[in-house]
């Protein structure tokens, strides 16, 4: 990956963001994981994931390719669960209550827990607007003001100003990063407390990028946001906290989570600094 | 300054290569005549054939000249699939140009206008029409498509979204379904609800069976259809929130929506010609019946099959024009299908 | 993090109580999906149900026997029946052969010619074509075959008889040639070569790229590439498309009946203008049947159901395994 970036240098990236002190946010307390286990079938995926998401932060999930990382943002708000064969272990607590315990309304923790998918996936029977306010009319919820909702949403995902005149034309006439920030305001129109992303940008040219993490940077003023990527840039730029996931053959694991800066200026495991300097992965 | 060369693409037939085929084409074409003229071989098809065994061979023998063995294989193929694609098509072309060479003479004006209920096969073509032929046979495809619709549909969303543990049951017998034969749905319906139930012909007990035979066509293009919607879309919508009804209702579904009609198309073209279970089960009125449950109902293949059988001139005239009503019938349906399947849903 | 010693904990059961409304969606969603199995079953059952007393009574005989008689009094009280479909049978399955015969290798050559010869815009022109041919109507099949393909068959058919008669195939008695099995095969093969193409085309196109450039790249000329890579790939769809058509071929209705003679007399001379074939007997025998004779047609249509039946689920069963090994 990139073999010509020193550790120092992401982590001055990482430093060059404006501080955020955890917690501050005035929102609930949070998400947490305690001991998440998946399996596929016989396959066991991950394991015994623990991790503390702070209300109001950016969590970067990096490590190779099929360490679980995606398995694990999936297991999070339930969408684990579709994949034949799946199980897990462990608890998902969204403000002190598991996401898992008998009798929970998985589509509410759904319009909770909300995610942006790899590829930008605009429903494409349907206009950007429709596209917008289409998680109200899924979940079948009342809003006062519509198109009050359907501008903040826009705005908050930075898009406002490049459709506002043509929210009657189809999702899939817009760019590839246009349409998935077309995305990300089609998950904030629920007003979800948590924001999983899962490689939101693997599919977007780098202007394009730039101006995802801009709105993600925006975001995690109001909101949780756990990020998959493959880009320890990205991670640097974006994120308060980082997570490295490694497979050794076995199920996936987490080897270390600390503040970003300190992932990339000073890692406690070995592993982790072999992967930051890109000596593998 | 840089010289621009002209494009040029040398793999392409060269004026020589050109030639080469050329006099094989007309070698061939000569001495097929020859052998029909000098052997007792006669007619056109016998042109045909010796024409495509002369060409055959004068390929495979010039190319083994110039080029040896494998290359003779390679030209003797070439040659032999080339006559494979133009016997595949001969017959859609021969049959076409019959109908509307036999069929035109029929056509006229009171053909739509009219009913036979006055009138017999062998009349002059003047009298009568395919009024009630026409009027039934929309009534028994618009009937079946009331009842093979959602059973179709609803087969393609359990294949595709539900994916139970009969998924793979059902799509084998959803196969199998699709090669019963048209007679035996026919016989079915006879046994199963004419005899005991109605005990009178109907335009609906015909409906029935077409419903049979019309489920299996579009059950499987549907799921060949939501198959291609992407597994991300159903994600999303689950992921905002949606039940599970309200993301196919709201999201597959519109996404599908011109591959279903297609789908949905392809059915009615499947069944609208569909003569045999006709036979048994309508009774082929002659005159316009407007009432579907009760009454023998006339349609467009029992008009043909009746007239044809009749003999005389005049009614197998009448036979033509009516293979060629339903012919352009099941051709505007395929045509629709072909123009709304190939139209890109929008991304 | 410690990694010591973990103990695994057993996979937590994930409850997940759907909606009513998603449970309501789920049930009506499968209830139509069975609903392909409930009309088979009812097909067999109401067929056999039907069938019964004829079967009964005949026994084994209704598929080795060929009469097929009734006689009743004034009352129409049956005094005497014999029903036996042996020769519909062996005409079903001959004018099938002789269809899927002729029709084979001009379909995979016409599939072939589609997916490795055709230049572009000639193989859609020629997809529509044959995509166009699998929707006509059986009856113009029929029809069309009767009045136009008939004659030419039958001068063929007196070529094949003359310099091929010392097969025992191709010989025959009495020389009529019209309406035999021979031209109802003809009709038949134009009927299922569209069926065939289409899947033999399907399977050609899946066969790898990679294979396909390796044998070019090692300078085979394109058939030695398409006896290399292509025919072993597609052999086995090929044979379940064949199949695919003869189901077809033997469930198909009127065409046959409109240029095929009906013989209650076994015949295995496929020139000779007698043949015979369970479908277009049913449509013969219908129109002026009394009660107990539909009640043997009813039991033909069964044996007909199931004949098909078989045929279908083996083609199916090897054109999916193709369809899989195949990628």
């Amino acid at each position: 990956m990139q073999t010509s970036v020193k550790p120092s240098s992401l982590a001055d990236v990482a430093n060059a963001k404006a501080p955020k002190v955890p917690g501050t946010a005035a929102l609930g307390t949070g998400l947490e994981t305690r001991g998440v286990h998946a399996w596929f079938g016989k396959h066991h995926a991950l394991s015994n994931i623990s991790l503390d998401f702070a209300a109001g932060t950016v969590t970067a999930l990096i490590g190779p390719s099929g360490c679980g990382k995606s398995t694990f943002i999936r297991t999070i708000n339930r969408m684990h669960e579709f994949i034949p064969g799946a199980a897990m272990a462990g608890e998902v607590l969204l403000d002190g209550k598991d996401v898992y315990a008998p009798g929970t309304d998985v589509t509410k923790i759904r319009l909770q827990i909300g995610m942006v998918f790899q590829k930008p996936n605009p429903f494409p029977s349907m206009t950007i607007g429709e596209n917008v306010l289409s998680g109200l009319k899924l979940a079948q919820l009342k809003v006062d003001n519509k198109d009050d909702l359907l501008q903040e949403c826009l705005e908050r995902a930075g898009l406002w100003s490049e459709v506002k005149d043509r929210l009657g034309a189809h999702g899939g006439s817009l760019s590839g990063g246009q349409q998935q920030r077309l995305c990300i305001a089609r998950a904030l129109a629920v007003r979800p407390q948590v924001l999983l992303m899962d490689e939101p940008c693997s599919a977007l040219d780098p202007g394009s990028t730039l101006r995802i993490e801009d709105t993600i940077r925006h975001l995690s003023d109001t909101m949780t946001i756990i990020i998959v990527t493959h880009n320890m840039q990205q991670a640097a730029r974006v994120s308060d906290y980082t997570a490295f996931f490694l497979s050794d053959g076995g199920p996936g694991q987490m080897i270390e989570v600390a503040p970003t800066s300190e992932i990339f200026s000073r890692p406690q495991d070995s592993r982790t600094e072999s992967y930051v300097t890109g000596r593998f992965g | 300054m840089t010289m621009i060369p002209t494009p040029t693409k040398p793999w392409a037939a060269s004026t020589k290569d050109r030639a080469v085929d050329g006099s094989i084409f007309a070698l061939s074409l000569l001495s097929s005549y020859l052998l029909v003229f000098l052997t007792p071989l006669k007619g056109k098809l016998a042109c045909f054939v010796c024409f495509f065994l002369a060409y055959a061979i004068f390929t495979t023998a010039f190319k083994g000249i110039q080029r040896g063995n494998a290359a003779a294989k390679d030209a003797l193929v070439n040659s032999l699939v080339a006559i494979g694609a133009i016997v595949t098509v001969i017959p859609a072309a021969s049959i076409l140009a019959t109908v509307l060479k036999k069929g035109l003479p029929g056509i006229s004006f009171n053909l739509f206008t009219h009913d036979m209920a006055l009138a017999t096969p062998t009349d002059p073509l003047s009298n009568g029409g395919l009024l009630h032929a026409i009027t039934g046979t929309l009534t028994l495809m618009v009937l079946a498509l009331i009842m093979s619709v959602p059973i179709g549909i609803l087969t393609a969303l359990y294949l595709t979204e539900i994916k139970g543990r009969f998924t793979g049951p059902i799509r084998f017998l959803v196969q199998a379904m699709s090669g019963v034969p048209s007679i035996v749905a026919g016989l079915f319906i006879l046994s199963a609800i004419l005899y005991p139930i109605t005990k009178g012909y109907s335009g609906f007990m015909g409906a029935l069976a077409l419903t049979i035979l019309m489920i299996p066509t579009i059950a499987r293009t549907s799921e060949e259809v939501l198959n291609l919607i992407p597994n991300d879309l159903r994600e999303a919508g689950t992921a905002l929130g949606g039940t599970q009804w309200r993301t196919v209702a709201m999201i597959v579904l519109p996404a599908a929506r011109s591959g279903l009609v297609t789908a949905v198309i392809l059915g009615v073209a499947r069944i609208a010609g569909e003569t045999a279970p006709i036979l048994l089960l309508t009774g082929g009125g002659d005159k316009v019946n407007p009432n579907a449950f009760t009454g023998p109902m006339g349609s467009l293949p029992y008009y043909i099959w009746k007239s044809f059988n009749a003999g005389s001139p005049e009614a197998i005239t009448r036979a033509w024009a009516g293979l060629l009503v339903l012919v352009g019938l099941v051709l505007f349906l395929f045509t629709s299908a072909r123009f709304l399947g190939s139209r890109k849903v929008s991304k | 993090m410690s990694t010591q010693e973990l103990v695994i904990p057993a996979p937590r059961e994930i409850v997940t109580e759907p909606r009513r409304s998603d449970k309501v969606f789920r049930g009506v969603v499968t209830g139509g999906g069975l609903s392909s199995l409930v009309i088979l079953g009812l097909i067999a059952i109401f067929l056999g149900y039907r069938g019964f007393e004829v079967l009964r009574q005949e026994g084994i005989g209704f598929i080795t026997h060929s009469d097929w008689s009734i006689s009743t009094d004034d009352a129409g009280n049956v005094l005497d029946s014999h029903f036996g479909l042996a020769a519909m049978l062996v005409g079903t399955i001959l004018c099938s052969l002789i269809a899927v015969v002729i029709a084979v290798p001009i379909s995979v050559f016409s599939a072939l010619f589609l997916n490795f010869y055709a230049p572009g815009w000639l193989k859609k022109i020629l997809i529509t074509i044959i995509d166009m041919m699998a929707a006509f109507p059986s009856i113009l099949f029929g029809i069309w075959g009767f009045l136009v393909l008939m004659p030419s068959v039958e001068y063929w058919a007196k070529l094949l008889h003359r310099y091929l008669g010392f097969f025992p195939i191709f010989d025959m008695q009495v020389p009529v040639y019209t309406r035999s099995p021979f031209v109802a095969g003809v009709v038949l093969s134009i009927m299922i070569i569209p069926i065939i193409t289409s899947v033999s085309r399907e399977i050609f196109s899946q066969a790898p790229l990679d294979r396909i450039q390796a044998a070019y790249a090692l300078g085979a000329t394109r058939w030695a590439m398409i006896k290399a890579v292509v025919i072993p790939h597609g052999r086995s769809g090929v044979i379940g498309g064949a199949m695919l058509g003869l189901g077809r071929a033997m469930g198909e209705t009127v065409a046959v009946f409109t240029v095929l003679n009906i013989v209650f007399q076994v015949n295995w001379q496929m020139l000779l203008g007698a043949g015979g074939n369970v479908a277009s007997l049913i449509i013969l025998k219908f129109g002026d049947a009394s009660p107990y004779e539909i009640k043997a047609l009813m039991a033909a249509g069964l044996i007909l159901f199931l004949l098909t039946l078989v045929v279908n689920a083996i083609a199916n069963l090897i054109v999916k395994t193709t369809g899989k090994s195949g990628r």
